[in-house]
């Protein structure tokens, strides 16, 4: 059979081949062969997974299938080979061999084994392990979302695999030497979020010849002494992107600049803090060709040195390639100028690390005429926001984070920051704000300013904070933001909300895919409007906020349309909770306790539930109870 | 400012509190069944405020305060949702350099033993020399970049990376306090004669 399925892909390969002469290669067991006699296509077998036959000349149906496939080729959208799949049976199988990309957006919807059998030539897994509340702790240490049940079937099945996407799932270095001797093909690896392993691990996965892609974004990466980046090919590598910002860890600066030196493909770069600017100017004279950079220490401190040495920053100005911007590191302002020559070609500029004030954002921005995504700290104050507002018309995403990550720190943008920039950038598409204090003026001037958001994220860092100017929840702002964004997808609430916004959310919110809440609302009504009313709710997350179990339960016609459920810190019991494991036996409901023990009694803490074709999950550790 | 106010079960301290809020807006009674976790709560006015508005359902927001130590800030877990990463950018680093300081030794001249002083701690050279001079009972004199410490038999030098003592104030304040290695108050002839040559 293996030898079969290897060759039909082989064969699919070659997508022009429809079906002329010699070995037609065909999916065989349709649905007419094994319903009620059929019309003879298809000759012997009847295989429910997928037999494959060989037949000398093609029948009607057969060809039909082979064109199917090859026209399936060409879908890439997984929504639309999903519906792809729901036809009829040939169908759902043509669709089933022709998936290269898999998509599997909960890990412990599906085992391995089952996704295995169902898809054979995947190339390339993206998969999402823990849910996103555990990003701020709320997840105790060693819940789950281990790679390695994944990695060893797909070392059996999946040869020819050449992209893994992570994020959020637990990494060790095992896992990673057994991804890199097991796929000899594989070319693209981006960890988002994940923890477990070290650089011992990187290191194995460096030396995988076809390597483009290594990308690690927001990972913890345990410290280690391994080189890794001396284990890159030689003589040349096919390296394409490198990002490895988030390695705390030095690395060896020589066997760095040498494996750039030998990487002509390189266009992406984002390097960790401990390579400062003098480094950095030697390193971006051998890569002229960069689209994407992140600079690591925007300083010279750390080289002693030179510490007298001006870096001579000029090699910015013949990257004439250069879109993308970040890093920033431990940010000298002075040396901000630098970076001039390339701003009016920048689409993407993130000084997210970089505390810098209004005036020196200014400086920068006033040339970044291009710039469509901008993440900044608010060290820059509304009046860099109004600056940015003036400038950057094309904006569509922007995010500004605090330096001062505390309730009640330091305010420093506010209200005249959002509504600064809902009247610059129309174009607005997505944002993620964070501030002390707001208003519904601003929040609703910015749903009419902005009729292109998708995302919007308001975080109000006080809990339950009002509007600071009238007094009065910021139930009218969000609902305004329902009402007027017609493409809004992705919705997080702030501040002081009753159960009068989650009612205009239930109302309007018609498109909503995704919901944060935190430290809102007043009674059960308030989760019972979102959960009748957005049909289209695939995730949702909430923190502190006063839902109990009626809430819970009326939201069981929807449960299985959705890819998870959060709630800590609210009023579920175990009663409740019982309840909906009993109706839904297709979700699993996990019940986790702290770290040492479950919870007792009958008020529970954090509950998490998600839809699963292969029931509850067999490496669930002791703190966790699942109903 | 008070900000932090830890309520134990067992001693109903609560009932003998102060606090801020309206009589009656009793938001900590809500108890875990286990009982046994402390409720902590931050007691910022705003938050008080809002509180007492509205009353009804909210006041249970319990604080998950898992990992936070006992009287310490009252920060939620979690809360506001920032990514440790990206929290940990700026303070550890931050508070790592403020917690190592650059302490030197401070010798005088016939002082019977040394001092440690820590750099950092001030923000330029009048600070400094005011505050040895307050340490060491001296005065030191008028300092020109031609002359040196003018009108005082004291003169405060430091021994830089390289070994040599030079005269405190002639380089930018950043540099001397990344070079400077330790400190010598020198007295009498030998004080004199270096600002003499310069």
């Amino acid at each position: 059979m293996r030898e079969n399925r290897t060759e039909m892909s082989e064969d699919d390969e070659r997508a022009t081949d429809l079906g002329g002469g010699g070995a037609v290669v065909v999916e065989a067991s349709s649905n007419k062969t094994r319903s009620f006699g059929g019309n003879g296509g298809g000759g012997l077998g009847v295989g429910i997974g997928g037999v494959v036959d060989y037949c000398p000349s093609p029948y009607p149906d057969q060809v039909l299938e082979n064109v199917l496939e090859n026209v399936l080729l060409f879908l890439t959208s997984r929504r639309d080979r999903n519906s792809v799949s729901l036809v009829c049976k040939s169908w759902y199988r043509a669709e089933a061999l022709t998936r290269t990309d898999l998509f599997i957006g909960n890990c412990y919807a599906v085992s391995p084994r089952r996704a295995i059998e169902r898809f054979q030539r995947v190339r390339s897994l993206v998969l999402k392990g823990k849910p996103r509340f555990a990003d701020f702790s709320l997840v105790p240490p060693n819940w789950g979302a281990h790679f390695f049940p994944w990695v060893s079937a797909m070392a059996a099945a999946y040869p020819w695999l050449e992209k893994v996407h992570l994020k959020r799932m637990s990494v060790t270095d095992d896992n990673l030497t057994l991804l890199a001797h097991s796929f000899p093909g594989f070319k693209e690896l981006v960890l988002v979020c994940c923890d477990g392993f070290s650089t011992a691990g990187l290191a194995a996965v460096a030396k995988c010849r076809q390597l483009r892609v290594l990308d690690l974004i927001d990972d913890e990466v345990i410290e280690d002494d391994v080189d890794w980046i001396s284990c890159f090919p030689e003589p040349v590598t096919c390296l394409e992107s490198l990002i490895f910002d988030c390695v705390e860890s030095p690395v060896n600066f020589e066997a760095l600049e040498r494996l750039v030196a030998r990487s002509p493909s390189l266009r992406r770069l984002k390097l960790n803090r401990h390579v400062n600017l003098v480094q950095l100017q030697r390193l971006m004279v051998r890569v002229p060709q960069l689209t994407h950079l992140g600079t690591g220490s925007f300083s010279t401190l750390d080289n002693p040195a030179q510490v007298d040495q001006e870096p001579d920053l000029s090699a910015f100005a013949t990257c004439k390639s250069l879109v993308c911007l970040s890093g920033f590191r431990d940010i000298v302002p002075d040396y901000l100028s630098a970076i001039y020559p390339v701003c009016s070609r920048l689409t993407s500029l993130n000084f997210s690390y970089a505390n810098i004030n209004a005036e020196q954002l200014k400086s920068v921005i006033r040339y970044c005429h291009n710039l469509q995504t901008l993440w900044v700290l608010d060290s820059v104050c509304d009046e860099g926001l109004q600056a940015v507002a003036a400038t950057c018309k094309e904006l569509r995403e922007l995010r500004v984070f605090p330096i001062d990550a505390r309730e009640d720190g330091e305010a420093a943008v506010s209200e005249v920051g959002l509504l600064a920039i809902s009247e610059g950038c129309s174009k607005l598409r997505s944002i993620l704000y964070f501030c002390q204090q707001m208003t519904n003026a601003a929040v609703v001037a910015m749903s009419r300013n902005c009729p292109e958001l998708m995302v919007f994220r308001l975080c109000i860092m006080g809990r339950h904070r009002p509007d600071h100017l009238t007094g009065e929840p910021m139930d009218e702002g969000f609902g305004a933001i329902v009402m007027n964004c017609k493409k809004l997808t992705r919705l997080a609430v702030s501040g002081l909300l009753s159960d009068k916004a989650f009612s205009y959310i239930g109302e309007y919110g018609k498109l909503i895919r995704t919901l944060s809440v935190a430290f809102a609302g007043d009674s059960d009504m308030g989760l019972t409007y979102v959960l009748k009313g957005c049909p289209k709710l695939q995730k949702l997350e909430i923190r502190d906020s006063p839902f109990g179990n009626s809430a819970l339960l009326s939201g069981l016609h929807h449960y299985y349309n959705m890819r998870f459920l959060w709630m800590s810190t609210c009023k579920l019991t175990l009663e409740g909770c019982k309840e909906v494991a009993q109706r839904m036996p297709h979700l699993v409901v996990e019940v986790i306790g702290d770290r040492d023990e479950c919870d007792t009694g009958d008020a529970i803490d954090k509950l998490y539930m998600y839809r699963s074709l292969d029931g509850p999950r067999a490496d669930a550790p002791p703190f966790v109870m699942i109903l | 400012m008070e900000r932090t106010v830890t309520y134990e079960n067992d001693l109903n301290l609560k009932a003998t509190e102060l606090r801020l809020g309206l009589p009656g807006t009793d938001d900590s009674d809500k108890q875990t069944p286990s009982g046994v976790r402390s409720n902590k709560r931050t007691l910022s006015e705003t938050t008080e405020e809002c509180r007492s508005k509205s009353n009804s359902g909210t006041s249970d927001a319990r604080n998950d305060d898992t990992e936070t130590a006992p009287a310490a800030k009252a920060q939620v877990v979690g809360w506001p949702p920032i990514r440790s990463y990206r929290k940990n950018s700026f303070q550890p680093k931050k508070t790592e350099a403020e917690a190592a300081g650059i302490y030197v030794k401070v010798s005088m001249d016939g002082a019977p033993y040394l001092r440690k002083i820590d750099l950092k701690s001030y923000k330029g050279y009048p600070e400094l020399l005011k505050a040895l001079e307050n340490m060491f009972k001296f005065t030191i004199g008028q300092y020109s970049e031609r002359e040196g410490y003018n009108g005082s038999d004291y003169a405060p030098t430091y021994e830089d990376k390289d070994g040599d003592w030079m005269l405190v104030g002639d380089v930018p304040w950043e540099m001397f306090i990344s070079s400077c290695k330790r400190l010598r108050i020198m007295k009498g002839s030998e004080a004199r004669g270096l600002g003499s040559y310069v």
